[in-house]
């Protein structure tokens, strides 16, 4: 009996090793060698992450348009459930789409898999700057950033008139802030509301002129006097009540709550327009710019750029799709579906013009900023988001010292 | 079969980021820093995993013993001889197990809002209901504070064991937690209800008979007859309950996503956000092994406590 186990246990080992060589084989072809291009026609992946079926149908009619225009050339729309998972696999497997949508937050992951042609693009200058320096990596702009959204303050106007605060009463600043959310709280509503998370909170450290990371993303400045500054600030609106993060209202999230009524004011990105028209039709509210902290205004920034694969074989007619994507009128008409904001700076007036209630998002362009983009950061922020939900019962400078801790062990200083 | 598990243990001792093949010139051999970073080098990746740990450890300690012995007690009943709709009792105790794990969970999120079905009920009995899916708070945590410890002993909080105080570890599950508990043990039930339902069908009537005309009465015939008579299906069920615990993911992935406050966060999700957002795949799959590990040592453990005393 022990003869034959042996003898099977080495056969399968040996049957093991085999298979594991094959799969070697293949496997060390150096994968930075750059793919052969193709001419002439090409049948072009492009994956998004589905927002909804408006927003697929929209890109199914702008990548058609397009291929009209080709000659020949035709992209496939996919649908990501889970868009870094499926992008995983395609580039693990060494066949990812040719064009891809990439959020912010994954980019610096995804960046060496990536053709780096945004220098290369006619309407460069045309990008706001801040969404050009989110998908910069070592002086390349690796792509195009297709669109944005940026956080501002909306404001319940029959709440605002009822607790007697008129248009002079509009908070520019911290102190402001906390004055009308204070008038504004009752029994049953809280006088602001925002989600508990970095998403929102950093907005107060930009506008303290904080942030976790410096300008080139490899030292951390998470611990320092303006970050607490501006955490103390989140804790004083928490604990006087004045403030209340939605589930504490019985909401999903902030637009959830800002819409019921729950919440005088929220802090929300530009999509709450679009969110509120469809489920709140009936709520009356305005929206400005979010209060300047004592560095002055600041806002967030949400974005995606378009990948192209360095992988592809159909770069050139990829870069095609790309600029027909990013032509202004279809920039606008993307606005118009699902409710993003254009990237490009030209198509300013008009955008403004179709959407007035967007105005106070956009001008946040200039002082918004962007996520922080390297994927190896996503425990430490997620930890962060962990003790912002701990607020206010968490000490900020013990919140503060553990990120900077954290940051510097991620980034391998 | 064997070549995926090679290559995921090539996977967990390298630091391959998802980029390419696992084999190619650019991925290299880091030893065990991947484990190290889980389980010796302190820091967030350790604390992260412990934390999961501990999640996982309180859920499978729930879950493990309610579910079992609700689907014991229900296959008790649907066994009686003369009960009636046993049909419909038996379908309407299953009908959870069949059901996608996704959409229950997406109707427990509206049922434990803090506005939702559950609170409303607390309410009528005079209790004010927590925000269920966003309270941190460990229950044993809780019990103390109702008992006036409102601050940590300070033994427990200041000493630590793989990054996380015992304070930490000895929190109990969250109330979040509680809530996937809950969700995890009525979904789970049905399916082994019908193995305890099966096997109480095959066992002679004749033993129980005999213990009856002996002057046993239910709750020893329930104890000395039926239940050792049923051991193999308990083993099996124990183990089965074990496994399916130690690796929960669906419920975390829709409900939580590890939060609030990482009192979710167990070691299956953990792997899957290391590996997939975190792009730390040499440490998603030191997760993925580190939790085979337990799950062996759990299934060697209760298959010793309860092995046979004869044997």
């Amino acid at each position: 009996m022990r003869h034959t186990l042996s003898r099977t246990a080495g056969a399968v080992t040996a049957t093991g090793l085999l298979l594991t060589l094959s799969a070697c084989g293949g496997g060390f072809a150096d994968s930075t060698t750059p793919a052969t291009q193709q001419s002439g026609p090409a049948t072009l992946k492009l994956m998004i992450a589905s927002s909804g079926g408006a927003e697929l149908k929209a890109m199914q009619d702008a990548a058609a348009k397009w291929s009209a225009a080709s000659g020949g050339s035709q992209a496939e729309v996919i649908a990501a459930n889970d868009l870094p998972q499926q992008l995983s696999q395609g580039f693990a497997a060494g066949s990812p789409p040719d064009v891809f949508a990439v959020d912010a937050t994954k980019f610096e992951g995804y960046a060496d898999e990536m053709l780096p042609y945004g220098d290369s693009v006619s309407y460069k200058d045309d990008l706001y700057p801040t969404l050009r320096t989110t998908f910069t990596k070592n002086g390349k702009l690796y792509c195009v950033p297709k669109d944005f959204s940026t956080l501002a303050l909306g404001i319940n106007t029959d709440a605002w008139a009822a607790a007697g605060l008129t248009d002079n009463d509009v908070p520019k600043n911290w102190d402001q802030l906390k004055a009308v959310a204070q008038k504004l709280t009752t029994d049953g509503r809280a006088g602001l509301v925002f989600n508990n998370t970095r998403d929102r909170v950093g907005a107060f450290l930009v506008q303290a002129g904080g942030w976790p990371l410096d300008a080139d993303q490899k030292k951390a400045t998470a611990d320092t006097p303006q970050n607490l500054q501006a955490l103390t600030y989140v804790r004083d609106l928490l604990s006087s009540g004045v403030a209340k993060y939605p589930k504490q209202l019985g909401a999903g999230d902030s637009g959830e709550a800002f819409g019921q009524g729950k919440a005088a004011m929220s802090i929300d990105g530009n999509w709450m327009v679009g969110g509120l028209a469809k489920d709140h039709p009936d709520l009356k509210y305005r929206v400005v710019p979010l209060p300047a902290g004592p560095a002055g205004p600041g806002t967030l920034s949400f974005t995606q750029c378009w990948g192209i694969a360095a992988k592809s074989k159909f770069q050139a007619q990829a870069k095609q799709l790309v600029d027909a994507l990013m032509e202004p009128q279809q920039e606008l008409a993307f606005a118009k579906t699902f409710g993003v904001m254009p990237s490009r700076q030209s198509v300013r007036t008009q955008y403004q013009q179709d959407f007035p209630q967007q105005t106070a998002f956009l001008s946040g362009a200039e002082s918004a900023h962007g996520p922080v983009t390297l994927t190896k950061m996503d425990p430490v922020l997620t930890d962060f988001d962990a003790q912002i939900q701990q607020l206010p019962g968490a000490d900020p400078k013990q919140i503060l010292t553990q990120l900077q801790t954290n940051t510097t062990a991620a980034l391998g200083q | 079969m064997v070549v995926p598990i090679l290559m995921a243990l090539w996977v967990s001792v390298s630091d391959w980021t998802g980029n390419g093949s696992p084999l190619s010139s650019r991925v290299h051999f880091v030893g065990a820093d991947n484990y190290a970073a889980l389980l010796t080098d302190p820091g967030l990746t350790q604390q992260n995993f412990a934390t999961s740990v501990r999640n996982n450890a309180y859920f499978v300690l729930f879950v493990v013993p309610l579910q079992t012995a609700l689907a014991l007690l229900l296959a008790m009943m649907l066994n009686q001889r003369r009960l009636k709709g046993k049909q419909f009792f038996r379908t309407a105790f299953y009908f959870p197990t069949v059901t996608s794990s996704v959409a229950i969970s997406v109707v427990f999120l509206f049922l434990f809002s803090s506005t939702g079905t559950v609170n409303a009920a607390l309410g009528l009995f005079g209790v004010n209901g927590p925000s269920w899916f966003a309270d941190p708070r460990g229950i044993f945590q809780l019990l103390l504070h109702g008992l006036g410890v409102t601050n940590p002993p300070q033994a427990l909080a200041a000493n630590s064991f793989m990054g996380l105080s015992w304070w930490d570890w000895l929190s109990g599950p969250s109330v979040a937690m509680c809530s996937i508990i809950v969700l995890v043990v009525w979904t789970s039930t049905g399916g082994f209800m019908l193995m305890f339902y099966a096997a109480l069908q095959n066992l002679p009537p004749s033993v129980d008979e005999a213990a009856l005309i002996d002057g046993a009465g239910p709750w020893q015939r329930f104890w000395r007859v039926t239940l050792p008579q049923l051991r193999p299906t308990l083993f099996l069920v124990l183990t089965l309950g074990l496994i399916g615990t130690w690796q929960v993911f669906d419920q975390v992935y829709v409900l939580s996503r590890g939060e609030p406050a990482k009192t979710t966060l167990t070691p299956a999700y953990l792997s899957y956000s290391t590996s997939f957002i975190g792009k730390e795949w040499g440490q998603g799959s030191a997760i993925a092994f580190l939790l085979f590990v337990v799950i062996v040592l759990f299934t060697l453990g209760q298959r010793w406590l309860l092995r046979e005393k004869g044997e």
